[in-house]
Order: structure tokens, then C-alpha cells, then sequence
């Protein structure tokens, strides 16, 4: 044990108080966006700074949900999250467990290929050019299947299958299933701490999908959340609320509270799985970053 | 009769070679259910992967979508001669590099900062709080990290220009003005990824053989050295491979982060060679010319992975390849 100096102790203190401005740096811009939303027009322009109105106002939360608009949105985003991340695990294990069995002919140059598409791609216009000439444009099959795999996802999830022990699947076959059996009903449950994993990254990835959107998707009918987010707090395009469902004397919210508000619908899905992320993307990562 | 070579020669062969081509096709028939599940993979790879990679060669052609990519006109290098002779070229160039060298010098260490400092924390409860928190920014999408920036330093009624108001001073355009564009480009990639950055390097330090530290712990090393001499070594090829791999990716800046940035005002300092494909190609259909700036930037990248591997290697660390 070496006996700790002063300056020692100082650096201890200086770090715990460092991290923990850091870590409240991270948190701050949350909360007072968090806060801001459900403040009252009149307190909001009086306090300056709300970190926690004097009463729950929802006068933003109401103009916002006015419109028809936000909530087909979030209809939209739900959809395209759900069914994309279905897509990503059908893709991804099917093509993934073939590929986990070493005496499969072709694996290697499968392999290769794969491992090539991360490194050159054709970019955003061949990309663009491609979903256009398959009819795909403005259809939401254009944010389902051009990011159906990711190529690193598929050979972490390919190292975890090869991991599992050769018995069970020899012990499967000999009760005579079949190799889709086998794996839909003894790999894929045994996998499901890793495959969960991927499954919340996959639908993180959909949730916050905004380019995407921009590129293939021209009718707003179809825009998904962070479309309208980009619209309404950083073009300052609003469109929402139709001043005409309020009587004539409404003062719509100052425009801040509006754009915390929809800032703050856009986010809490996140938040709420986040705690769920945590506990698999540490050892997620782990697994990845050993094999990788 | 006296066995002539030839005969047996032949003899010997023809057998296997009948054999090697059953076994192949047995062994397709027996896996053909792992082909089946393979199909929907490979096609996929096929069409959103390969395809477009030929389709770089549209680069060298006078694409037009009424012709498709086989009655297109040949041109050789003449997008690539236009691109370098126009005025944005140096400005791109400039702005890219300028971005890239700032997100190299200011963002690339703190991470490996911020892992250090954790590392040496004791109470392992604050430690996780800390990780909980900091990690948080990496989900959330850019377009909300721009959308808080927005609300936060906007003229009208942000927060960060009315504390400099109530401190006497004058509210600063941030978001507009094309002197801040490039700070608030890095203070946000700092605050989405720095914290999800310490991931790896704390794996790497949590792989640190603790004899190594009691081992010089007994030869009366102090903290700091027990940092420089045992610590930083053990990341040490960490740190280099993921410069390596950043090099790689030095022109690639965030796309989507400086998309969102961008506006009339600060898009001289802002149009970076990304942003310059998607105006260029898809908002005004040029698809072979901005194919062409995209192969430009593309190549570069890879010549910076392979001489940053190279340089890696003479240095003596183990390059990625």
C-alpha cells in the first residue's frame, strides 16, 4: 500500500467533483428542457430559467397533439421501429447461422463479401439510385430493408452462435429436426440475452432514423417522428396546431415551450428502454470488442 | 500384360474426380436448408450493398436515369477535372480538413481522458451513476442534440443568452454566425459521444494484470506512476488502433450533425463534401458528378487507412491488418 501524498487526495477530489460537472452536464439540458415543457406560457416568460415550474402546466403539450399531425408521426415511427427491428433479426439470424458452421461451402467468400461491404460501399446516390429503380421511394419499405443487416451486428451474432455448444444441434438432428428447427427453436432461445441486445440497438437505430426519412420519403404523411422534430425546433417550420380549433382570444405558447415539448415526446420512448439498453450493451459491447 | 502407367494413371483418376463432384452436390442437398436461410441475407447484401458499389462507376459516366447505367454515356475523368476546378472545391477541402483536424485535436482524447479519471475512482457506485449518465447522450438521435443546442443558445429566449445578458454582456448568435459553427459542431460531437467513447477504453483498462500494478506498487511507484508506466502502456495499442481506424474515417465527418447545422449563414464554413453530394446529387439530380466527389472522398479515406496502418506498423505497434 502506498501511502497517499496530498496531492494525491486533491486529484481524488478534484475527480469525483470533475465527473460528477461532467456526468450533470450530461443530465442538465434534460431537465430544463423536461421542466420547460410543462411550464406555463406566463412562468416561462417571467422565471427565465425553469428547472422546476411552480405548477404543471400541459398548455404546450396541448398545442402540439391540436393537430392530427405529431401523433400519426409517432403512429409512423412506432411502426417503422417495430416492424424494422423484425426485419433486422429475421435478416440477421437467418443469414447468420448458416454462417456460424465452419464446414458450410462458400462461408468463406460469403464471409469476405460481407466483411468488404463494411469497409467501400457505393455511397448515398448509387444507394439512392437503387431503391428508386426498385419502386421503393416514398414507400416505408425504404427505411425497412436498405439497413435490413448490419454487417457487424451479423458477425458478432455469428460468433456467439459458432460459441454454442455442437452437441445440442447434433443432438436435435438425430431426433430428426430439420436445420431451420434447430434453430428457431433450440439456437435462438438460448440466444436471447444477445440477440436482445441487438434487437434494442436495431430499434434505437429506427427510432432516431431522420436521413433516411429525408431521402426516401417525400409525403409528410409518411415522415417519421425526428422529421417533424427537425421541422418544428431547428427550421422553426411549425404547421402545427390549427390556431382555428382554439377560440379566438388563444395566445399560442411561446415557441420554446413548443419546440421543449415535442423535443420531450420525441426522447421519453428512449429514456424509458434505456435502462433496459444498459444492462445488455455493456456486455454487448464486451463480447464484440473481444471477438472484433 | 504388362500394367501400362497410363491406364492406371487415368484409372486412378477418373473415379475421383466423379466422386468430388457428387460430394459437392450431396453436400448442397443435405445443407440446402442453410442455403435457403442464407438467401434473404446474400440477396440483401446483393442489392443494397454490391449494387451500388458498381455503381460508383456511374462516377465516369453522363448518367441519366432515362438511360439507366447501361445506355449512359462514357466520359472518363471529366467529373473529377470539373470537380477540381471549381471554386468550392478549395472550399470544401477546407472546411472538411479544418472539421476534421478540430474533432482529431479536441474530441479524440477525451475519451481516453475521461476513462482514465473513472478508472481511478474508488467507490464503485459512483463510478456507475457517472457511466449511467454520461452514456445517455449516444442514443438519442442528432436531430435531437441540434434541437436542444437550438433551444439552448438561441437568440430568442435561450437559455445560454440570457445568463450572458444577465452578466452584463451581449447575446451571441451561435447558431447563425458563421465564427461559432465549427465550436458548436465539436461541443456537441463532445457531449453525444464522449461519454459512450470510454467504453472501450475502460475494457481495455479493466484488462490491466493487477500483478503489474502491485509489482510496481512494491518498487514504490506513486500514483502518477503507477499511470505512466503501467496504465497508459496497457492501452497504449487500444489508443493507436482506434486513431488508426479514425484516420481512416478523417474526412468522414457527421453527416447528419453538420446536415442539421447547416443554414445560409454559416455555409461557408459548414459545406463539408458530404453535404456538398447531397446537394449536388440529390436535390439537383447531377447523380454522376456528385458520384464522382463521393469516389474522390472515398479513395482518399482508404489510402489514410492504409498509410495510417503502415505508419502503425513501423512504429511498432500491431496495425489492423
Amino acid at each position: 500500500m502506498y501511502k497517499q501524498s496530498f496531492g494525491s487526495k486533491l486529484f481524488d477530489v478534484f475527480n469525483y467533483v470533475f465527473l460528477g460537472l461532467f456526468a450533470l452536464s450530461t443530465l442538465l439540458p434534460f431537465i430544463y428542457i423536461l421542466a420547460g415543457s410543462f411550464t406555463s406560457p406566463q412562468e416561462f416568460i417571467s422565471r427565465k430559467l425553469v428547472l422546476f415550474p411552480h405548477e404543471i402546466s400541459l398548455e404546450g403539450y396541448k398545442y402540439i397533439f391540436s393537430t392530427p399531425i405529431l401523433p400519426k408521426s409517432l403512429a409512423v415511427t412506432v411502426f417503422i421501429t417495430a416492424a424494422g427491428t423484425a426485419v433486422n433479426l429475421l435478416f440477421t439470424c437467418l443469414m447468420a447461422y448458416p454462417l456460424a458452421h465452419k464446414e458450410l461451402d462458400g462461408r468463406r467468400t460469403i464471409m469476405l463479401a460481407v466483411v468488404f461491404s463494411m469497409l467501400f460501399s457505393g455511397g448515398m446516390i448509387p444507394t439512392f439510385l437503387v431503391v428508386k429503380s426498385l419502386g421503393l421511394i416514398d414507400t416505408y419499405w425504404a427505411l425497412l430493408l436498405p439497413g435490413a443487416i448490419n454487417a457487424f451486428n451479423l458477425i458478432v451474432l455469428k460468433n456467439f452462435f459458432q460459441q454454442l455448444p455442437e452437441g445440442l444441434e447434433e443432438a436435435a438432428k438425430m431426433d430428426g429436426a430439420g436445420d431451420l428447427r434447430v434453430l428457431w427453436q433450440i439456437v435462438v432461445p438460448l440466444s436471447l440475452p444477445a440477440i436482445a441486445t441487438f434487437s434494442l440497438f436495431y430499434a434505437v437505430n429506427h427510432w432516431n432514423s431522420f436521413f433516411q426519412a429525408i431521402l426516401y420519403i417525400n409525403d409528410n404523411q409518411k415522415w417519421p417522428i425526428q422529421v417533424w422534430l427537425r421541422q418544428i425546433v431547428i427550421l422553426s417550420q411549425g404547421g402545427l396546431g390549427d390556431s382555428e380549433t382554439f377560440d379566438k382570444n388563444y395566445i399560442v405558447p411561446p415557441a420554446q415551450i413548443v419546440k421543449m415539448a415535442v423535443i420531450v415526446i420525441s426522447t421519453v420512448p428512449i429514456m424509458c428502454v434505456y435502462p433496459f439498453l444498459q444492462k445488455h450493451f455493456a456486455k454487448g459491447v464486451m463480447i464484440g470488442s473481444i471477438k472484433g | 500384360m504388362a500394367i501400362r502407367p497410363h491406364d492406371s494413371h487415368t484409372a486412378a483418376h477418373a473415379p475421383v474426380r466423379i466422386a468430388n463432384g457428387s460430394a459437392i452436390g450431396k453436400r448442397f442437398i443435405r445443407n440446402r436448408w442453410m442455403y435457403f436461410m442464407l438467401l434473404p441475407g446474400v440477396l440483401y447484401f446483393l442489392v443494397f450493398k454490391y449494387i451500388p458499389m458498381w455503381g460508383v462507376l456511374i462516377a465516369f459516366q453522363d448518367y441519366s436515369p432515362f438511360g439507366g447505367f447501361w445506355n449512359s454515356p462514357w466520359v472518363g475523368a471529366k467529373h473529377f477535372l470539373i470537380f477540381f476546378g471549381e471554386p468550392q472545391f478549395g472550399m470544401l477541402l477546407r472546411n472538411t480538413l479544418i472539421l476534421a483536424v478540430y474533432n482529431l485535436v479536441f474530441f479524440f482524447p477525451l475519451p481516453i481522458v475521461i476513462a482514465l479519471m473513472l478508472n481511478e475512482i474508488r467507490k464503485e457506485a459512483y463510478k456507475r451513476l457517472i457511466q449511467s449518465l454520461i452514456y445517455i447522450p449516444h442514443f438519442i438521435s442528432w436531430v435531437v442534440v441540434v434541437g436542444i443546442a437550438y433551444i439552448l443558445f438561441t437568440t430568442e429566449g435561450g437559455i445560454v443568452n440570457e445568463l450572458l445578458l444577465a452578466l452584463g454582456g451581449e447575446k451571441i448568435n451561435f447558431l447563425l454566425n458563421a465564427a461559432w459553427f465549427r465550436p458548436m459542431i465539436v461541443g456537441e460531437m463532445i457531449w453525444k459521444e464522449t461519454g459512450w467513447g470510454t467504453i472501450l477504453f475502460l475494457a481495455a483498462l479493466a484488462g490491466v494484470d493487477p500483478q503489474l500494478y502491485e509489482a510496481a506498487k512494491m518498487d514504490g511507484a506513486g500514483r502518477w506512476r503507477l499511470m505512466w508506466h503501467v496504465t497508459l502502456p496497457a492501452i497504449r495499442s487500444t489508443i493507436v488502433i482506434l486513431l488508426i481506424l479514425r484516420l481512416g474515417h478523417f474526412l468522414d465527418l457527421g453527416f447528419e450533425q453538420i446536415f442539421l447545422m447547416l443554414n445560409p449563414m454559416n455555409r461557408e464554413v459548414g459545406e463539408v463534401f458530404d453535404t456538398y453530394v447531397y446537394e449536388r446529387g440529390i436535390l439537383q439530380g447531377n447523380f454522376s458528378y456528385s458520384t464522382a466527389v463521393h469516389l474522390f472522398k472515398s479513395t482518399v479515406g482508404i489510402l489514410l487507412v492504409v498509410g495510417a496502418n503502415y505508419f502503425a506498423k513501423k512504429a511498432g505497434e500491431e496495425g489492423i491488418y
